[in-house]
C-alpha cells in the first residue's frame, strides 16, 4: 500500500471522475456531493501523505519505478520530496475548495465541469510526482484541455478568445520542451549506452555547455509561458479574468506554479551551468515583471484582473528568489509558492463571491461594503495583507526570505525588488479603500449578505494557514530545506559549478590564473 | 534448356485469394437477393474481412513465387492496417446504403474489398511489377467508388478528378521503374538494389538518368500520398465522395502509397540517400515536400468550412509527418512510420464514422452545423473531440506517441551525424505546425461545446456504426497508454530492411 500511495493520490481524482460519467446529468446535486467528496478523499490522501512523509530525510520518497513503453525507454517513476509534497497537498486543498466554491455559480452543464475539474487534479498531482521526463510531459499537457473546457465553457464574456490564447501558448512552449526531452534522450543514449528518461540519471550526465544553453533555453521558454514570466505572460491577465472562479483559483493556485517548479525539478539540476548563465537574464526579466506587473495592477479597473496583475507581480518574486541561487532564495521562492497558492488562491474565490452577489467586478461599483458585509471585509483583509507581506502572515516568510537571498546574491536587484513591495501595499490597500471604505454609493450595495456558511467554510482554513505559515513555518521548512538542498548538490554533482558551505551556488572558474591554481593544488594537498 | 517455374507456395498467398473470392461472393449475392438485403450484404462484407483477418494471423511469416511474394513484417503489419481500415469503412457505410445509394449496393462493398485486395499484394510484392499491379488494383475500385453517387455532381466531379491524377500518376510511376529497369537490368528490389550501386561505382556515373527516375517516381508516389505540390485533388475528392469512400482513401490508399514509397524508395534506392551521393540524394527532397505538406495542410485547413475539406488538408499535413519518419532512415524511421500510420488510422477512421453518421441525419458537412452537438448528443461529440485531439497529437491518447515516435527518429538520425542536421528543421516545422493544427482542431471542439444555443439535432447510431466508433475510440486510448505490443511488432520492419540498431 504505501508503495502505491503515490499512484493512488494521482488516479483517484480520475476514478472519481469515471463514476461521474456513470451518474445521470440531471442529478445535478449528486453530481457536486460526488464531486466533492472524491476531491475531499484525495486530500484526506494527501494528508496521510503528509504524515508518513519524514521530513529532514534526502532523497525521493515513496518512489515507484516499473518500466511502461520499454522500447522507448519510458518507465512509470514516481517519487516525491519536500518540496512536490507541499505543493501536492496545497494542490488537494485548493482542489476542494474549489469545487466547493462552484456550487452555486455554475449552473449548466454541471456534470461536464466537475469531470473537467476532476481530470485537471489529476493532471497537477501526476506533474508533481513525476520522475520520468515523458511522464512528466504528459501529465503537463493532460492538464491542458480541461483547462480549457473549464475557461471556455464556463467562461465570461470572451472565454473563447482567452482559453484559445492560453492553448496556443501553452502548447507553444511546451512542444519546444519535447523536442529538448528528445534531445536529452539521445544525448543520454550515448552517454550511458541506454534509453532512460529518469530525471535523476539525467541529472548526472554531463553536457557540454552550449548543448546546455539550447536545452535550458527550450525548457525555460516552456516554464516561463506557464510562470508567467514578463513578456510572455500575455495569455495570463485574459484567461483569469474570462476563467470561472474555480478556474482562476486553480490556474493561479496550482498551474502557475507548474511552471516554478519545472525549473526547480528539471533546468537547475540537469544544466547547471547554462542556469549559472541565464542568472542575470532571468533576474531582470523578473524584476521587469515585479515592477510591470503592480505598476499594470494599480490602474486596473476590475479587481480580478487586478488580482491577475498582481500574480504577474509576485512570481516575478518567487523567479528572483530562484535565480538568487543560495538555501535562503530558493527555500523562500518554494514557501512562496505556497503563500502565493493560498493568497491568491483566496482573493480569487472573495471575489467570486462578490460577483455572485452583484455580478459586476468593477472596482467603482464598490464602496462602502465593511457596513453591509463586516465578516467578508475582515476576511479580505487579512488576505490583502497576507499578499502584501505584513509580519506574521505567511507572504512575510517568504518574501522576507527571497529579498535576503537576492541582496546576498545582488545587491542592486534586491533593492530594486523592494520597491516592488511598496508598489503591491499601493495597489493592495487603494482598492481595498476604494471598495470597502467610505460610504455606500452605490443603492445595489446596500442589501447585500455577509458570507454563509458554506463560503465561511470555504475562506477559513485558508485564513488559518495564512496565519499558520506566518507564525509557525517551520515544519514546512523541515520539509522544504533537504530538498532544495538535494537540487543544489545535484547542481554541484556536474563539475561545472560549486556549492559553498553555506549553499550558494557558484560557477567553477575556467580561466584560472597560474597562481590560483597553486592555492588550489595547495589546499586540495593540504588535505 | 528445360524452363523450370520458380517454387510456389499458395499457403502464403491464402488471405488474398480468399478476400478476393469473397468479394465475388459479395458481388453474386446482391444480384441473388434482387438488391434486396442492404444490411445483410454489410454484414456478409464484414465477415469476410474478419476471417481474412484470422488467415492473416495464420499465415506467417515467409516467402513464395521466386521470391516475388515476401510475407516480412512489414507486409503483416500495413495488412492488418489495410483490413482495418476497410472494416471500419465498410461499418460506417451502412447509413448510406440505406439512403443515397439504391442500386449497385454489391459493387459497392465488392469494390472495397477488391480494392483491399490490391493493397495487401502491394505490401507483399518484392519487385516492381507486381507492386505496379498492386497498386492499380487498389486505385482503379476507389475511382469507381469516388464517384458512386450517381446523381450527385460534386461526386462525379471527384470521381473524374481523382480517375484523371490517378491516371497520371501511375503513368509517370511506371516511367520512373522503366528507368530504373534500364538502368539495373532487374525488376526484382533487392537485385536491382545491388545491380544500382555497382553501375554507378564502378562503371558509369548514373546521376543524371537516376534524378529523373527519382524525380518521376516522386511525383507519381506524390499523388497517392498527396504530398504537396501533387495535392490539390485531396481537398475535391474528399469533398465529393461518400464520406466512407473519403475515410478509405486517407487511410488505405494513402498507407498503400507510404508502402510502395518505403519499398523503392527506403529500401531500392536506400545508397542514394546521403550527402555521399549528390546530386541524386532523394532524401531531402522528400523532406522538402513533407515540410510544404505541414505548412500548406495546417494552415489551408485553418480557413475551412467544410469537415470533410478540413479533413482532406489534414490528412496532406499527417502525411508531411509520416514522410519525416521514412526520410530518417535508420532503426527507428520505418517502425514510426508504421506506428503512425497504425495510430492514424483509429482517429482518422473514427472522426469519418461520426462525420458520417452525423452527415447521414442532416445532410450536412458545414462545421457550422456542429454548433451546440454536445448538448444533443453529448457521447458522440466527447468521442470526436477525442478522435481530434489525437489527431493533434495530445497525451495520453495514440497520436502523440505517433508524433513523438516519428519526431525521435528524425531528431535520433540528426544527432547522430552532422550531415543529417538538416532533419533538425524538419521536426522544427514539425512541431510549429502542430500548433497551428490544434488551431483548427480545436475550432471543432469550440462549436460543439462553447456555443450556448441548442443544436437542434439528435443523432442515431446503427450498431454498426456504433461498434466502428467504438473499435477507434478504443484503439485511441488503449494505444496511447499501453502502446508496448504494437510497439514491438513495429520494431520488427527495419530489422527486414537491413535497419540494424547500433
Amino acid at each position: 500500500m504505501e508503495s502505491q500511495i503515490l499512484t493512488l493520490v494521482t488516479f483517484f481524482p480520475l476514478l472519481g471522475a469515471a463514476l461521474l460519467l456513470l451518474i445521470p446529468k440531471e442529478r445535478h446535486d449528486s453530481v457536486k456531493s460526488i464531486a466533492l467528496i472524491i476531491s475531499f478523499i484525495t486530500m484526506l490522501l494527501s494528508f496521510w501523505l503528509y504524515a508518513m512523509f519524514e521530513p529532514l530525510a534526502n532523497g525521493m520518497q515513496f518512489e515507484i519505478n516499473i518500466p511502461w513503453v520499454a522500447s522507448l525507454g519510458i518507465s512509470y517513476h514516481m517519487g516525491i520530496d519536500g518540496i512536490s509534497l507541499l505543493l501536492i497537498v496545497m494542490t488537494t486543498v485548493l482542489n476542494v475548495l474549489a469545487i466547493l466554491a462552484s456550487f452555486n455559480s455554475i449552473t449548466q452543464n454541471v456534470k461536464g465541469y466537475y469531470i473537467s475539474m476532476l481530470l485537471l487534479a489529476t493532471g497537477m498531482i501526476g506533474v508533481f510526482c513525476s520522475l520520468d521526463l515523458f511522464l512528466f510531459y504528459v501529465f503537463w499537457e493532460v492538464m491542458l484541455f480541461p483547462m480549457y473546457f473549464i475557461i471556455g465553457l464556463w467562461g465570461g464574456v470572451r472565454r473563447i478568445y482567452a482559453a484559445i490564447k492560453f492553448v496556443l501558448f501553452t502548447m507553444f512552449g511546451s512542444l519546444l520542451m519535447l523536442v529538448a526531452i528528445l534531445y536529452i534522450l539521445f544525448e543520454y543514449q550515448s552517454f550511458a549506452g541506454e534509453y532512460s528518461f529518469d530525471m535523476l540519471k539525467l541529472a548526472q550526465m554531463p553536457l557540454g555547455h552550449q548543448a546546455q544553453l539550447w536545452l535550458f533555453g527550450a525548457f525555460a521558454l516552456a516554464f516561463a509561458i506557464k510562470v508567467p514570466l514578463w513578456p510572455f505572460h500575455t495569455w495570463l491577465p485574459d484567461a483569469h479574468v474570462e476563467a470561472p472562479t474555480a478556474g482562476s483559483v486553480i490556474l493561479a493556485g496550482v498551474l502557475l506554479k507548474m511552471g516554478t517548479y519545472g525549473f526547480i525539478r528539471i533546468c537547475m539540476p540537469m544544466f547547471p551551468e547554462a542556469t549559472v548563465t541565464f542568472i542575470p537574464y532571468i533576474s531582470v526579466l523578473s524584476l521587469i515583471a515585479i515592477i510591470y506587473g503592480a505598476l499594470v495592477a494599480m490602474v486596473q479597473k476590475d479587481v480580478k484582473s487586478l488580482v491577475a496583475f498582481s500574480s504577474v507581480s509576485h512570481m516575478g518574486f518567487i523567479m528572483l528568489g530562484l535565480f538568487a541561487l543560495n538555501l535562503q532564495g530558493m527555500e523562500g521562492a518554494v514557501l512562496q509558492m505556497l503563500n502565493h497558492g493560498i493568497s491568491t488562491g483566496a482573493l480569487f474565490l472573495l471575489v467570486g463571491m462578490i460577483y455572485e452577489r452583484r455580478h459586476t467586478r468593477l472596482i467603482d461599483q464598490f464602496g462602502g461594503l465593511a457596513k453591509v458585509m463586516p465578516m467578508f471585509s475582515a476576511v479580505f483583509m487579512i488576505v490583502t495583507l497576507s499578499s502584501i507581506g505584513l509580519p506574521l502572515t505567511n507572504g512575510f516568510v517568504g518574501e522576507f526570505l527571497i529579498l535576503l537571498g537576492t541582496f546576498k546574491a545582488n545587491v542592486w536587484y534586491a533593492v530594486i525588488a523592494a520597491s516592488g513591495v511598496i508598489l503591491s501595499a499601493c495597489y493592495m490597500l487603494w482598492m481595498y479603500q476604494r471598495m470597502f471604505y467610505g460610504k455606500i454609493t452605490n443603492k445595489e450595495n446596500e442589501g447585500l449578505k455577509d458570507l454563509s456558511i458554506r463560503e465561511k467554510i470555504i475562506v477559513i482554513p485558508l485564513v488559518l494557514l495564512i496565519f499558520w505559515i506566518g507564525v509557525y513555518p517551520k515544519p514546512l521548512f523541515d520539509r522544504i530545506e533537504p530538498a532544495v538542498k538535494q537540487v543544489m548538490n545535484q547542481m554541484g554533482r556536474s563539475g561545472t559549478v560549486e556549492v559553498d558551505e553555506d549553499f550558494s551556488i557558484k560557477p567553477v572558474l575556467a580561466d584560472r590564473t597560474a597562481e590560483q591554481e597553486l592555492i588550489v593544488k595547495a589546499e586540495k594537498e593540504g588535505e | 534448356m528445360d524452363f523450370q517455374l520458380p517454387p510456389y507456395d499458395l499457403k502464403m498467398m491464402l488471405p488474398e485469394i480468399f478476400l478476393f473470392l469473397w468479394a465475388l461472393v459479395v458481388f453474386t449475392f446482391d444480384l441473388l437477393t434482387n438488391r434486396k438485403k442492404e444490411t445483410a450484404i454489410g454484414y456478409l462484407t464484414l465477415v469476410g474481412i474478419l476471417i481474412t483477418g484470422v488467415l492473416l494471423a495464420f499465415t506467417g511469416y515467409g516467402r513464395g513465387f521466386g521470391n516475388m511474394f515476401f510475407n516480412d513484417p512489414m507486409a503483416r503489419f500495413f495488412k492488418i492496417i489495410f483490413l482495418g481500415a476497410a472494416f471500419m469503412a465498410v461499418g460506417s457505410s451502412f447509413g448510406i446504403l440505406k439512403q443515397r445509394i439504391r442500386n449497385h449496393r454489391g459493387e459497392y462493398f465488392g469494390l472495397i474489398l477488391l480494392s483491399t485486395v490490391g493493397m495487401m499484394f502491394l505490401a507483399s510484392s518484392q519487385e516492381l511489377l507486381s507492386l505496379y499491379i498492386g497498386l492499380e488494383l487498389t486505385t482503379i475500385p476507389l475511382f469507381v467508388l469516388a464517384a458512386f453517387y450517381k446523381d450527385d455532381k460534386l461526386s462525379v466531379e471527384a470521381g473524374i478528378k481523382y480517375f484523371i491524377v490517378g491516371a497520371f500518376s501511375s503513368a509517370l510511376l511506371l516511367y520512373g521503374i522503366s528507368f530504373l529497369y534500364g538502368m539495373s537490368g532487374t525488376t526484382d528490389i533487392v537485385q536491382m538494389k545491388i545491380n544500382l550501386a555497382i553501375t554507378h561505382l564502378t562503371f558509369t556515373n548514373i546521376g543524371m538518368t537516376l534524378v529523373i527516375a527519382v524525380v518521376t517516381m516522386l511525383a507519381g508516389i506524390g499523388y497517392k500520398l498527396g504530398l504537396p505540390p501533387f495535392h490539390q485533388w485531396v481537398p475535391d475528392v474528399y469533398e465529393g465522395s461518400p464520406t466512407p469512400v473519403a475515410a478509405f482513401l486517407s487511410i488505405g490508399s494513402k498507407a498503400a502509397g507510404l508502402v510502395a514509397f518505403a519499398k523503392i524508395f527506403v529500401n531500392g534506392l536506400s545508397a542514394f540517400h546521403g550527402p555521399e551521393m549528390l546530386p541524386n540524394d532523394w532524401g531531402q527532397l522528400v523532406a522538402l515536400m513533407a515540410i510544404l505538406a505541414m505548412v500548406l495542410g495546417n494552415t489551408v485547413a485553418i480557413w475551412q468550412t467544410n469537415i470533410k475539406r478540413m479533413l482532406g488538408y489534414s490528412s496532406i499535413a499527417q502525411a508531411g509527418y509520416i514522410m519525416i519518419g521514412m526520410v530518417t532512415m535508420n532503426v527507428y524511421g520505418l517502425s514510426s512510420v508504421a506506428f503512425y500510420m497504425f495510430a492514424y488510422m483509429f482517429a482518422n477512421m473514427g472522426a469519418f464514422a461520426i462525420v458520417t453518421v452525423f452527415e447521414d441525419k442532416t445532410g450536412s458537412t458545414q462545421i457550422a452545423s456542429y454548433r451546440g452537438l454536445s448538448k444533443s448528443a453529448p457521447g458522440l461529440s466527447l468521442t470526436l473531440a477525442i478522435f481530434l485531439l489525437s489527431l493533434a497529437g495530445i497525451p495520453p491518447l495514440a497520436g502523440f506517441l505517433a508524433k513523438y515516435y516519428v519526431f525521435a527518429a528524425a531528431v535520433e538520425k540528426a544527432n547522430s551525424a552532422d550531415s543529417a542536421s538538416w532533419l533538425y528543421w524538419l521536426v522544427g516545422v514539425g512541431l510549429i505546425t502542430t500548433v497551428f493544427s490544434l488551431y483548427y482542431y480545436a475550432n471543432i471542439i469550440k462549436q460543439m461545446y462553447f456555443s450556448r444555443e441548442d443544436s437542434p439535432y439528435k443523432i442515431p447510431v446503427s450498431a454498426p456504426a456504433m461498434m466502428v466508433i467504438a473499435i477507434c475510440l478504443i484503439g485511441v486510448i488503449l494505444f496511447g497508454v499501453w502502446p508496448e505490443p504494437i510497439l514491438q511488432f513495429a520494431g520488427d520492419i527495419p530489422a527486414s530492411f537491413g535497419f540494424i540498431a547500433r
